[in-house]
């Protein structure tokens, strides 16, 4: 039905309309409010829990854009997208950002019609099999069927896979995770696929998780971002700024503890960052204490990355590669000034 | 009393009084407005997409696809395969599963349809109950139902039901041996088909011959044995044509052989049984539609009642059902699409699931396959027009 619904306004919009998106930041504020497209079924990135309220890294990401906005980080809407759906969403105008663990790569970044604003997760793709199978290596698959996600980067790179490796593939897609994992965990499948990250939150659906096993191999390159229709440059630089406020704020120790402290820092990173020195903000098209108020609100990349996936969360995936760059890991943001 | 009607010779009248030359030009008018909302919207749509940079026109059809389709019916490769093959794949699937859904609804539905007529009670009352459970319950349930009921009765791949003739059934399908051919082959096809048309001589000859003498042949034992009898000669001097790829045992799955995946008789199965339920009622309603003094009348002059269905109220029923009957072939057709939910790769799972969402060519690709859908559906129209008007009652 969503794709339907989409697809209409997709259809709508190209036809009729004089496309009118130019002006995303201004909608949104007329609005009130922030649509923002979620996954809806993968925990630690976009799921609503027992109680319906929104978790995830993702959804964390859209309620900074809200906080910076609007000063509350609850003027977010989440709408839940399936993996083939979301750019059509995006397009269409039914969400002003996709964030859905949505692989940025070169074909989305141009003929999509769509631009990345940076890389909240990087991962890469992974395998789970089952224990009985006694399988220590994605290269022992040969032959093997596996469940896989449709329109997903990740159903190229398993064909990639076993064909770079001369192995044979029985490859069946669903349209979305849940019935891909559904019909691996009845055994319609020997491995199920997909982003290493997605492989332990999909783990934790199954009914004996215990029974199943993540192999080493990571086949691919997976930078996972938001997303911002191409042709409205301010709204861009908003949705950019935001994820690197997040990071910058946890290179300067800055968390939703202790940025009330800091409003009276001396240090002139901070000073810059929290708004006391020049009007940064104001460039951007927010207010002054726009960083503050993310922060203030949802909290810096590294508590985002805890409480959903990191060590404070059911996942507790070890931050890797996701740390910043001066923690031995690659996650760097521009500086604010 | 009565009023006397005066005829009046037509008065003349400006032409754009009168009432030819007013339609045509209201109807070239209309015809210039959809033409220029059609234009306009085209236009449109290329302007708004381009400014939207999201890419437009049919490049796409020739670049790799790079993703893999598990079940294809042409020779598909995931790395060297375009998304026009992958296309093709997709649509010969759907017409796959169409075609035999068809065919099998079909005959359940003509089952069914006479059964719910039977005299006897069991057998009426048990096509009542089918007909009503099953055009009841929404399709896509049904779907689910024989998915997730197919997937989690049978047993593992490791723990396969050996059926006789090495057919193994588990969870991942229904696995055959797969016949090879030889050579020999064709030769048998060949005198198969010989028989066949031969037999289908003799068909014409007895007709005619009944037809001047009233002398009947036994045209079906006849037409069987100019179909088998020739190839099973050359069988038996030549030797069987094939071999059997056996299915073998592999460290996933059953290597070699022939598989049916449980998402395509999932589809085929919920399909059948789901259109079948409604040709059913169609077929009930054209024999009832027949006048009960046409099978009197047969049994009067000494017609056995399988003779009397067969030959009297069938045909003449035939009438009533084919023009609902198409209407089911069509939406058997169009409701093959559902097999999105179940992960087989039907045209829409493939093409507008996979291929648009790579390509993002939302608007190219729902508009082909809406075009496709619409040919295969104006086709199959298009035939059972043929056939309803080659079996409409000739008035003499």
């Amino acid at each position: 039905m969503k794709r339907i619904v989409s697809f209409l306004a997709l259809a709508v919009m190209v036809v009729f309309a004089q496309a009118a998106s130019a002006q995303t930041l201004k909608a949104v504020k007329d609005r009130g409010m922030l649509n923002c497209g979620a996954n809806g079924q993968l925990a630690g990135f976009g799921m609503p829990d027992a109680q319906g309220k929104w978790t995830g890294m993702d959804v964390d990401i859209c309620r900074a854009i809200a906080a910076a906005i609007f000063n509350d980080a609850s003027k977010a809407k989440f709408v839940p997208l399936s993996a083939k759906d979301r750019f059509t969403a995006l397009q269409s105008g039914e969400v002003d950002v996709l964030s859905r663990n949505t692989t940025w790569t070169s074909s989305r970044d141009s003929a999509l019609g769509i631009s990345f604003t940076g890389v909240d997760y990087y991962d890469g793709q992974g395998f789970m099999v089952r224990k009985s199978l006694k399988v220590n290596s994605a290269l022992e698959l040969n032959g093997a069927s596996v469940c896989v996600q449709q329109g997903t980067t990740t159903e190229l790179n398993l064909a990639d896979y076993f064909r770079a490796h001369n192995m044979q593939l029985k490859s069946v897609t669903f349209a979305t995770s849940d019935e891909a994992i559904k019909a691996y965990d009845a055994g319609r499948c020997d491995a199920y696929t997909t982003d290493a990250s997605g492989l332990y939150a999909e783990r934790l659906k199954l009914a004996n998780p215990a029974d199943h096993m993540v192999l080493p191999e990571i086949i691919s390159k997976e930078p996972l971002g938001p997303s911002v229709r191409q042709g409205d440059d301010q709204w861009f630089t908003v949705v950019k700024w935001v994820l690197f406020a997040m990071m910058d704020g946890e290179e300067l120790g800055i968390t939703s503890k202790n940025v009330d402290q800091m409003l009276t820092s001396t240090n002139p990173e901070v000073k810059r960052f929290v708004g006391t020195e020049g009007a940064y903000g104001e460039q951007i098209g927010l207010t002054k204490d726009w960083a503050v108020r993310i922060i203030k609100l949802v909290g810096n990349y590294g508590e985002v990355f805890d409480r959903n996936v990191g060590a404070g969360s059911p996942l507790k995936i070890d931050r890797g590669m996701n740390k910043l760059w001066n923690k031995g890991g690659i996650q760097y943001a521009p500086p604010i000034r | 009393m009565s009023t006397a009607v005066v005829a009046q010779s037509a008065p003349r009248v400006p032409f754009y009084n009168d009432p030819k030359v007013r339609s045509i030009a209201y109807q070239a008018a209309l015809c210039a407005v959809i033409g220029f909302l059609v234009y306009s919207a085209a236009d449109n749509a290329i302007v708004n997409l381009r400014r939207a940079h999201i890419a437009s026109g049919l490049g796409f059809w020739n670049h790799t696809a790079g993703f893999d389709i598990s079940q294809t019916l042409i020779h598909y490769d995931s790395q060297a395969s375009t998304y026009g093959r992958a296309f093709w794949v997709g649509l010969l699937n759907t017409l796959l599963v169409a075609g035999l859904g068809i065919v099998f609804a079909t005959i359940i539905g003509f089952i069914v349809g006479i059964g719910r007529l039977s005299k006897n009670w069991l057998v009426s009352h048990a096509c009542a109950g089918y007909v009503e459970t099953i055009r009841n319950v929404p399709l896509l349930l049904q779907l689910l139902f024989w998915y997730n009921g197919v997937l989690k009765a049978l047993p593992d791949v490791r723990e396969s039901y050996n059926l006789p003739l090495h057919i193994f059934l588990n969870n991942r399908g229904l696995i055959m041996p797969e016949p090879i051919g030889h050579g020999g082959e064709a030769v048998m096809w060949l005198l198969m088909l010989a028989g066949l048309i031969a037999a289908f001589v003799f068909r014409f000859w007895a007709k005619r011959r009944q037809q001047a003498t009233g002398q009947q042949a036994p045209v079906f034992l006849v037409g069987l044995g100019l179909v088998i009898v020739p190839a099973l000669i050359y069988v038996l001097i030549a030797g069987f044509p094939y071999t059997f790829d056996i299915p073998q045992r592999g460290r996933f799955n059953l290597i070699g052989g022939v598989s049916l995946a449980p998402e395509f008789v999932a589809l085929l199965v919920g399909l059948s049984i789901y259109t079948a339920a409604f040709i059913a009622e169609v077929v009930r309603a054209g024999i009832l539609a027949v006048s009960r003094g046409q099978t009197e009348a047969a049994y009067a002059i000494g017609l056995k009642p399988g003779i009397t269905l067969r030959l009297v109220v069938l045909p003449q029923a035939m009438r009533v059902i084919i023009p609902p009957l198409t209407s089911q072939y069509l939406n058997l057709t169009k409701n093959s699409s559902l097999a999105v939910a179940i992960g087989y790769p039907d045209l829409v799972q493939v093409f507008t699931g996979t291929v648009l969402n790579q390509t993002g060519q939302a608007v190219e690709v729902v508009a082909i396959t809406m075009a496709v859908y619409l040919t295969i559906s104006l086709t199959t129209s298009l035939a059972m027009n043929l056939y309803n008007a080659r079996m409409a009652l000739v008035e003499r």
